[in-house]
């Protein structure tokens, strides 16, 4: 680790990738993450085998990531929500062609053009989908500067390890946010890829990259393979945090900025004696499904935290069995819940549970 | 002291906070004073954010009425012109971050450099990450400079790890601002810190409130 710099998120999210030899970045600009395009413009220029570039639009930004990633290269896109649903067909062709590549959403209010404050509105479309076609991303929700930096990092070699994109799911408060951080040392991609598109040299058969399977037996050896490696994933790359868990009553579960709010609610509540702790994912494809199922039966109920209408929290059902009840304390449209707002939802929660 | 005073810099370097911060010590001496909002790049953290607290010290503040309210827009107030006309009152003006930010203060500059009376600080905390190095803080100063046509008065050393700083982080700067003062040939005017660590020789910054507490 270097001496600690300051930095913003969206800043942290771009040195992170250089740092891991990624050279190849495409995008549009968007608030709330345009400093991640603009550090890329000032930086990948001056570095051997850089490459920036601002393309005309989102769509065409994800199709030259799909085209690079074709030849093993790490590289890279970023924008927010509405940009991001752009990019869904494109995301689909490069989970269809089991290529690795890094997306970044610094998520914002919607739907529609929405606004420009932070919301975790795309964690059905960073878990569910997103795009058509059965296929899973890999996504990660840093909650801190230093996790922008981390996970980004993590991303790369995770999507190299399992040949699949890989979503770094922040919002606009993470990626505005200034924080000490140390950065990743630097280092590239570490395992073999026989099947890029490097050239033959006549001295061995072509590989394509492609997604188009005319026989439908083929495609469909295609999706149960594909899930094979899906199912390893969901055995080896869960990440979760447990924040005063051991004792706890009552279990908040929150990611990214919401965390953050949520912990200082524990900390208020804990005062007072109730029992709370938190289970923060850290990976919500795979989602720590064990872990709130673990929870289930120490726990009186859930809380589900959420910068949006409530997406999460049928995850956080699906998850605990229906054995314990399930609240949602939410904001929205970029308002963020606050403290008071947490602390009064776990009551209702600690109410229903004596009655 | 001078009639005009800008604080330029790399993007987040902390030009805001000391802009605040400069209006309120001018308000504060009784002195009538302006500060302008001249942030064409940001559309989060702007000096609008501390509007109710500068006009109750007695500061005007000239910023665009959509400044950090959610409309992106990078545009600046006509009222903005009343910096350079009127020149019965101090004007501190808050430019955005880097070169890009610096290309507002373009359109001012004749009325400047003809009223000859101002200061440009370059605010440079050598714990961001593209201004760590002397050379760096020159490359971003010199493409300031060239973006906006003005040349700097003075350095500001702010340097700061956010709520990590130490007055040993921050002393460690001591030796890089010195060489870019040579460098550049600009003396440093202020070296600035938190209120809770800075000391005597140190110009001391109140930071603006965060909304919540995270």
């Amino acid at each position: 680790m270097s001496e600690k710099v300051l930095m913003k998120g969206n800043e942290a999210i771009a040195e992170a990738a250089l740092r891991a030899g990624c050279r190849h970045y495409f995008g549009y600009p968007i608030t709330p993450q345009t400093e991640l395009t603009a550090y890329m413009a000032k930086r990948l220029p001056k570095l051997e085998g850089g490459v920036f570039l601002q393309a005309e639009s989102e769509i065409s930004a994800i199709n030259m990531v799909y085209g690079v990633a074709g030849t093993g290269k790490r590289v890279m896109t970023s924008s927010s929500s509405p940009g991001i649903s752009l990019k869904q067909e494109g995301i689909s062709y490069i989970a269809g062609a089991d290529l690795p590549a890094v997306i970044v959403n610094v998520q914002r209010g919607g739907p529609g053009l929405g606004g420009i404050q932070p919301s975790q509105s795309d964690y059905f479309q960073a878990t569910k989908g997103g795009g058509h076609g059965d296929y899973h991303l890999i996504v990660l929700t840093p909650s801190s500067v230093q996790e922008m930096a981390d996970l980004t990092h993590l991303a790369f070699d995770l999507a190299d390890k399992y040949r699949c994109p890989a979503m770094l799911l922040a919002d606009g408060t993470m990626g505005q946010m200034m924080e000490p951080v140390a950065l990743p040392e630097e280092t590239n991609c570490k395992v073999e890829k026989p099947w890029a598109v490097t050239g033959t040299e006549m001295k061995r058969e072509h590989n394509i990259i492609n997604s188009l399977y005319l026989s439908p037996e083929v495609l469909e050896k295609t999706n149960f393979e594909r899930f094979e490696r899906y199912a390893k994933i969901e055995k080896n790359e869960v990440r979760y945090e447990s924040y005063m868990m051991d004792d706890a009553e009552y279990c908040i579960v929150a990611f990214g900025i919401a965390a953050r709010v949520a912990k200082n609610a524990i900390s208020a509540m804990r005062k007072e004696g109730f029992k709370v702790g938190l289970i923060r994912p850290i990976t919500i494809w795979p989602f720590p499904k064990k872990a709130i199922r673990e929870a289930a039966d120490k726990v009186k109920g859930f809380v589900s935290v959420e910068l949006s209408m409530g997406q999460m929290i049928e995850d956080v059902k699906l998850a605990e069995e229906c054995l314990r009840p399930v609240l949602l304390c939410n904001r929205a449209g970029g308002m963020i819940p606050s403290v008071d707002q947490i602390i009064s939802v776990t009551k209702e929660l600690v109410e229903g549970g004596r009655k | 002291m001078k009639r005009m005073t800008l604080f330029c810099g790399h993007y987040g370097s902390g030009k805001t906070n000391l802009a605040i911060n400069y209006a309120l010590m001018l308000a504060r001496k009784n002195l009538p004073v302006a500060l302008a909002d001249i942030d064409i790049v940001n559309p989060y953290f702007r000096s609008k954010d501390s509007k109710d607290l500068l006009e109750k010290e007695g500061v005007k503040v000239i910023a665009l009425p959509f400044a950090n309210s959610s409309v992106d827009l990078p545009a600046l107030p006509s009222e903005t012109y009343s910096l350079v006309e009127d020149r019965s009152r101090y004007a501190v003006l808050d430019i955005g971050g880097d070169d890009r930010g610096a290309y507002a203060l373009g359109r001012f500059v004749p009325y400047i450099l003809e009223e000859n009376d101002y200061d440009m600080f370059y605010v440079v905390n050598f714990y961001r990450p593209l201004t760590t190095t002397v050379d760096e803080a020159i490359t971003v100063m010199r493409e300031i400079e060239n973006a906006c046509g003005l040349s700097f008065t003075g350095i500001i050393n702010n340097s700061n790890l956010g709520a990590e700083t130490t007055l040993e982080k921050i002393e460690a700067t001591y030796e890089r601002a010195k060489e870019l003062s040579l460098a550049v040939n600009l003396p440093i005017v202020y070296v600035s810190a938190e209120k809770s660590i800075a000391k005597e020789d140190m110009v001391a910054i109140s930071l603006q409130k965060r909304p919540f507490e995270i």
